[in-house]
C-alpha cells in the first residue's frame, strides 16, 4: 500500500460522495457542488494510479491540469445559467416546488 | 497541405468562434457565411487527400503523443466531417435566417455554433481517449449555451438539466479513462489495442471500459437515461435541435462505437452486448411509443432522436463475437443510419420550426390547415420522415436492411423484431402529424409565409436523406478508404 494508491482510494471515496449528492440533492448549488466534489476525486484517481505502478509520471498531472481548466469552464457555465434562472422563475431547484426546500439561494 | 488541412479543420472554427464574438449579429452572419466555404473546401480537401492517400496518424504542431495532441484520420473520421460540414452549413445559413437578430442576446449564437463545430471535428479526429473527452466537453458545453439561448425559464430549466446530465457523463467517461491509463500507461486507443494484442486481458479494465460506455450512453440518451433529451431538443430553437440531433449525440456515440470496436473483444462480454442492444431495443419502442403521445410538435420529433439513437445501440451486440463479414455489414449499417438520421432528423427540425413560425403555436392540433398554406415546408417534412420510417429508397431503408442481414447473419433474429416494431411505430407518431395538418379548420386563414432560404434548406436536407439510398454504396466507400501505415504510431 504505497501513498499514491491511498490518493486513489480517496478519489474514489469522493467519486461516490459526489455521484450520491449530485443524485440526491435537488438544490442547484448543491447539485453543482457535488459535481466539483466529483471531479476532484476524478483527478485524486487519474494522479495517484498510474503513478502507484510505475513512479513518478508527468502525463497524468497535465491531463488534470487540462481537465481543471474544463472543470472551471463547466462550472462558470453552471453558475450562469443557475443565477439567470433563479432571477427568472425565483426557484432554485428543477424539480418545480417555488423555492426550494432549504429556502432560496445559498 | 496536410498542415493546412489540419489547420483548417481545428484552427478556423476557434478562430470563427473568437471573431464571432466580437461581431454583432448581422455581421456574425458575414463571417460566419466565409467560414462555412472555408469549412466545406477544407473537408473536401481532406477526403481528396485521404482518398489518394490512404488514411494517417498526424501529430498537431509536431508535438507526438502522450503529452501532444495525435489525430487520426480515417475513412470513418472523413465520413464524419463531410457529413458534419454538410449538417452544419445548413444549420448555419438557416440559423442567420431564422434566429431574430433584433434581441442582443442572439448575437452569442454564433461563437457558440463555432465552438461547436471545431469540438465535432476534433472529437471525429481525435486518436487519444484524454483529447476526446475534451473535444466532448467543448461540444457540451456549446450546445448547452445554445439551448440556453432561449432565454426563458423554460429554456434555463432545460438546459441545466442538460448540463447536469452531461457533465455525469463526462466525468464517468473520464473516470475510465483515469483507470485506463493507470492499467495500460498510455491514452492512444491504437496504444492499448497493441498492448491487448501482446498480453491477456486482465480483469480490471473491463469496469473503465463499462464506465466509459455508460456515460457516453448517458450523453447520447440511451434509453433509460434519455429524460434530458426531448426537454432540451424541444425547446431550443429549430436550427439549434438540428444541430443537437443530428451532429452532437452522434458525438458521444461514435466514441462509443469507436470504443467498443477497438476493445470490445477482449474486454467486452456477451451479456454486455446483449445487455446495450435491449437497452437499444427498448429506446425504440419506449421512444416512439411516446413520440406518439406528445401534444406538441418539436417534442414529437424530440422523442422521435430517443428512437432513432436506440437502433444506433444494436451495433454492440452485432458486432460481438461474429463473423467478420456480418460484424462489417453491423458498422457499414449503423453508419447509414447516423448519416440518414442526421440529415432526415435536421431537416424534420428545420422544417418543423417554419411550420411553427407560419402558425405562431407549436402545438399539434394548431397545423390545422397548413398544408394548403404552406406545402413546400411539409413536403420537406414528410420527405425526411420517409427516410425515419425506412421506407424504400432512403437512406433509412438501406441502413434498416444491412442491419437486418446483420442480424439475421448472426443468429440473432430478435433484433429483426426491434427493427420491425420501429419502422411501424415511426409510421404512427408521423401520420399523426400528416393528419392534423390535412385537416381543415374554417377558423384559422392568417398564416404567416416564412422566406423562401428558409423553406429551401430542409428541403435540400430530406432530399438527401431520401437520396442517400441510391448513393449508398459509393458513401460506404469513403468509410471503407484504406489507411496508409498500418500498425501503431
Amino acid at each position: 500500500m504505497t501513498s499514491y494508491l491511498l490518493y486513489a482510494l480517496a478519489g474514489a471515496a469522493l467519486c461516490g460522495i459526489g455521484l450520491f449528492g449530485l443524485l440526491r440533492l435537488s438544490h442547484l448549488l448543491r447539485k453543482l457542488l457535488a459535481f466539483n466534489i466529483m471531479g476532484s476525486g476524478v483527478f485524486l484517481i487519474m494522479v495517484g494510479l498510474p503513478q502507484h505502478q510505475s513512479g513518478p509520471d508527468p502525463v497524468p498531472q497535465a491531463l488534470v491540469l487540462t481537465g481543471i481548466v474544463v472543470a472551471i469552464a463547466a462550472t462558470a457555465l453552471a453558475v450562469v445559467l443557475i443565477r439567470r434562472y433563479y432571477h427568472q422563475s425565483g426557484m432554485t431547484s428543477l424539480e418545480g416546488e417555488a423555492g426550494s426546500r432549504e429556502g432560496g439561494p445559498l | 497541405m496536410t498542415l493546412w488541412l489540419m489547420a483548417g479543420l481545428l484552427f478556423t472554427p476557434l478562430a470563427w468562434a473568437v471573431l464571432t464574438l466580437l461581431t454583432d449579429f448581422v455581421w456574425g452572419r458575414r463571417v460566419t457565411w466565409v467560414g462555412i466555404l472555408v469549412q466545406v473546401l477544407v473537408s473536401l480537401g481532406l477526403w481528396l487527400t485521404v482518398a489518394q492517400h490512404g488514411g494517417f496518424y498526424y501529430d498537431l504542431g509536431g508535438w507526438g503523443a502522450p503529452l501532444g495532441i495525435e489525430l487520426r484520420v480515417d475513412g470513418l473520421a472523413v465520413t464524419f466531417v463531410l457529413l458534419t460540414a454538410a449538417v452544419a452549413s445548413a444549420c448555419g445559413l438557416h440559423a442567420g435566417v431564422y434566429i431574430d437578430q433584433h434581441k442582443p442576446w442572439h448575437r452569442y449564437f454564433w461563437p457558440l455554433f463555432w465552438f461547436l463545430w471545431s469540438g465535432l471535428n476534433a472529437v471525429w479526429l481525435g486518436g487519444d481517449l484524454f483529447n476526446l473527452y475534451v473535444g466532448l466537453e467543448l461540444i457540451s458545453l456549446s450546445a448547452v449555451g445554445l439551448v440556453a439561448l432561449g432565454g426563458n425559464a423554460n429554456a434555463l430549466r432545460a438546459s441545466i438539466r442538460y448540463l447536469l446530465a452531461a457533465l455525469l457523463g463526462s466525468l464517468a467517461y473520464l473516470l475510465g479513462v483515469a483507470l485506463i491509463y493507470g492499467q495500460f500507461g498510455t491514452l492512444s486507443i491504437a496504444g492499448v489495442v497493441a498492448w491487448l494484442d501482446n498480453h491477456s486481458a486482465p480483469a480490471g479494465p473491463g469496469l473503465a471500459l463499462a464506465l466509459m460506455i455508460t456515460g457516453l450512453a448517458l450523453k447520447t440518451a440511451l434509453f433509460p437515461l434519455h429524460r434530458w433529451l426531448p426537454p432540451a431538443h424541444g425547446i431550443a430553437k429549430s436550427p439549434v435541435s438540428a444541430l443537437l440531433s443530428a451532429l452532437v449525440v452522434k458525438a458521444s456515440f461514435y466514441i462509443a462505437a469507436r470504443l467498443w470496436l477497438a476493445f470490445g473483444e477482449s474486454l467486452g462480454s456477451l451479456a454486455a452486448a446483449q445487455m446495450v442492444g435491449l437497452l437499444g431495443g427498448a429506446a425504440v419502442v419506449w421512444g416512439s411509443w411516446l413520440a406518439c403521445k406528445q401534444a406538441q410538435l418539436k417534442q414529437v420529433v424530440a422523442y422521435s432522436s430517443v428512437a432513432q439513437i436506440g437502433y444506433l445501440f444494436l451495433l454492440f451486440p452485432l458486432t460481438y463475437s461474429v463473423s467478420e463479414s456480418v460484424s462489417l455489414q453491423a458498422q457499414q449499417g449503423i453508419t447509414l443510419q447516423v448519416i440518414s438520421h442526421a440529415l432526415a432528423k435536421a431537416a424534420m427540425f428545420l422544417a418543423a420550426g417554419n411550420l411553427i413560425l407560419s402558425v405562431g403555436s407549436s402545438r399539434i392540433d394548431a397545423l390545422a390547415g397548413v398544408s394548403r398554406f404552406l406545402p413546400f415546408s411539409l413536403f420537406s417534412f414528410g420527405l425526411a420522415g420517409v427516410s425515419l420510417m425506412s421506407l424504400p429508397p432512403s437512406g433509412g431503408f438501406a441502413a434498416k436492411w444491412l442491419l437486418l442481414q446483420a442480424s439475421l447473419g448472426s443468429g440473432q433474429w430478435w433484433w429483426a423484431l426491434v427493427l420491425l416494431a420501429g419502422g411501424l411505430l415511426s409510421a404512427a407518431y408521423l401520420f399523426r402529424i400528416y393528419r392534423a395538418s390535412f385537416a381543415e379548420n374554417p377558423e384559422t386563414d392568417q398564416f404567416f409565409h416564412p422566406s423562401k432560404s428558409l423553406e429551401i434548406i430542409p428541403m435540400v436536407l430530406a432530399v438527401m436523406a431520401l437520396g442517400l439510398g441510391f448513393v449508398s454504396e459509393q458513401v460506404l466507400s469513403v468509410m471503407a478508404l484504406p489507411f496508409a501505415e498500418e500498425g501503431a504510431p
